[in-house]
């Protein structure tokens, strides 16, 4: 109750300042025009250094190595439509912090991780103690077996072993659950302790473990970044609160990204099994291989014979699509899952099928997880899989946020971006004014992304959208 | 350059999507087909909110109705040219 309590009060402040959404409405049309003009000294200058060097010497273009696009002169400084050769797009790097099994983060988490819901309470004391730890609490982790068991320890272990966190402590209620989290996130190399409250207590758990993360938190402090490349990073995608305009603009976006990143050797991923129901076929086209295709499709039916069929009172029409998807002018899954599909690209291929929160294992390229379609249950599951950053695009104005993988929001419904922009990343409605096209929306996507990765925080991050929502495959013992 | 009222995916596609706030019962809308690039207008029967759908030919009761050049559903009442297109007259085939 406490904790409720406290989290609206933080809720309410958020509100407060929220209201002056005129100035931050305006700061945001700032960033999102920041966004264009690249002004981040981080490691990706290149756009505007070229561009600029374009517009000053035309003759001196000639003789640089790589002249990769053409400048028309600009007048003004908000340019909709910067003319960009398609291939002309330059490949970015960004400073993340490498860790000892190799993998790349963008954050520098120090987590207090709960064993189960009985151990929020005493993470919770450790993160205020502590400041700059981060504690994630959530719902679960008792009497559970079998797979649904197995997903949760799954869940957890990744959520430690995500290279956005460096360093974790494990708090349970008893040693043994708590000693297998420990082992498994163990395996990165990344410090790790766990904490049992038994025999203990909360009050002494509490003053134990501050003393470790305090300690944690200050060896995090002083890792330094490193230059890494587009094949370092781990990109999961989603959309929520989807309307017709994220199929039709904000999700190709994702899809145009996603091309780009594909073939420079990035390991990104899909999800959302029942909310490709109706494009399914096409989704299984998209495998690599025909295996591929099947071993998707064998897992879409699973979903629906175990999952959809055996529970259902109707026909889902108002669960999926979703109250807030029918308002913003979607009528029906397929027409839903077709959007959907929008954001895996024109011609990128997935490798593989994963299980929920399963780590890719076939090195680079595009994974599908059978996950729920909840955007906080499915970002969950992909963040436990250990990607780093998170594009996600909305139609009506979906929140969410995620305690260790970044969410970055992108919208094209001009009322979203308009009611909502404190929650909007970037601006892509330009699209359906034939202002702005894909291509270029995809490139500013990159560029908002790699300014993410180089430490620019989410909207999401600021207002503090930290949804850790662990998917449960049946009741409990 | 004013942007489009509606945009239509595919060529092929029974519907359009009004991508603009305001767009009024009986107002003549501009509409851009993004698969060839092509201008088209039309006459909106209805008061759309933007996002929704707008049919580009009239449709009987029974018949498949397609975005993105795919089945997305079926008509369950007549549907006019340039009328409102969302759950009162297109359902799912699926669940």
């Amino acid at each position: 109750m406490a904790r409720k309590a406290r989290k609206t009060t933080t809720k309410g402040k958020a509100a407060k300042q929220n209201k002056r959404t005129k100035a931050t409405r305006r700061l945001s049309a700032k960033s999102d025009r920041r966004a264009k003009s690249n002004r981040r000294t981080g490691a990706k200058p290149a756009k505007r250094a070229a561009s600029k060097t374009n517009r000053r010497t035309k003759a001196t273009r000639r003789t640089t190595a790589k002249p990769t696009r053409r400048v028309r002169p600009r007048r003004r400084a908000q340019v909709k439509r910067a003319p960009v050769r398609r291939s002309g797009t330059k490949k970015p790097t960004f400073m993340g912090w490498r860790r000892k099994n190799g993998r790349v983060g963008i954050r520098n988490h120090v987590i207090i991780l709960p064993l189960d819901d009985l151990s929020n309470a005493a993470s919770e004391s450790v993160a205020n103690n502590i400041k700059g730890t981060l504690a994630i609490p959530h719902s679960y982790g008792r009497l559970q077996f079998g797979e649904d068991l197995e997903l949760h320890f799954r869940t957890l272990i990744g959520t430690g072993s995500n290279p956005n966190v460096a360093a974790v402590i494990v708090i349970g209620i008893e040693p043994e659950w708590t000693g297998r989290v420990v082992r498994g996130i163990a395996k990165t190399g990344k410090p790790v302790t766990g904490f049992a409250i038994e025999k203990h207590g909360d009050i002494k758990t509490v003053a134990n473990v501050s003393r470790k993360a305090k300690e944690y938190l200050q060896w995090a402090s002083e890792l330094e970044r490193q230059k890494c490349q587009v094949k370092d990073l781990w990109v999961s995608v989603k959309c929520g609160e989807s309307d017709t305009t994220s199929g039709l603009a904000s999700n190709p976006t994702v899809g145009n990204f996603i091309d780009k990143f594909d073939a420079w050797g990035a390991t990104t991923c899909f999800g959302e099994t029942s909310e490709i129901t109706g494009a399914e076929l096409n989704c299984a086209a998209r495998g690599k291989t025909k295996k591929i295709g099947q071993k998707f499709l064998n897992t879409w039916q699973a979903y629906m014979d175990e999952v959809i069929e055996p529970h259902k009172t109707d026909d889902l029409s108002d669960s999926q699509p979703t109250k807030g998807n029918i308002e913003g002018g979607l009528t029906t899954i397929e027409e839903k899952a077709f959007g959907n599909l929008e954001k895996i690209g024109k011609k990128t291929r997935y490798i593989d099928v994963l299980g929920p929160a399963e780590a890719p294992k076939k090195g680079p390229g595009l994974y599908f997880m059978d996950s729920s379609s909840a955007a906080a249950e499915c970002v969950t599951l992909q963040a436990a899989a250990g990607f780093v950053v998170h594009l996600f695009p909305t139609g009506q104005g979906n929140i969410i946020g995620n305690p260790i993988e970044p969410v970055i929001k992108l919208s094209a419904n001009p009322r979203t971006v308009r009611t909502m922009g404190e929650h909007v990343d970037l601006d892509v409605s330009g699209i359906l004014r034939r202002e702005m096209t894909l291509n270029k929306a995809g490139e500013a996507l990159i560029d908002i992304t790699m300014r993410t990765c180089n430490g620019r925080l989410t909207a999401a991050e600021t207002l503090g959208h930290r949804e850790f929502v662990l998917t449960k495959l049946y009741r409990s013992a | 350059m004013a942007g489009p009222h509606y945009i239509v995916h595919d060529k092929t596609d029974s519907v359009g999507v009004v991508v603009v706030e305001g767009v009024k019962k009986g107002q003549m809308l501009t509409g851009w087909v993004m698969q060839g690039n092509k201008t088209v207008r039309m006459k909106c029967l209805n008061t759309i909110p933007i996002g929704h759908k707008i049919a580009l030919a009239p449709m009987k009761k029974g018949d498949t109705i397609l975005k993105y050049g795919h089945d997305i559903g079926k008509a369950v009442a007549a549907i006019k040219k340039g009328g409102h297109v969302h759950v009162q007259n297109l359902k799912t085939k699926r669940w």
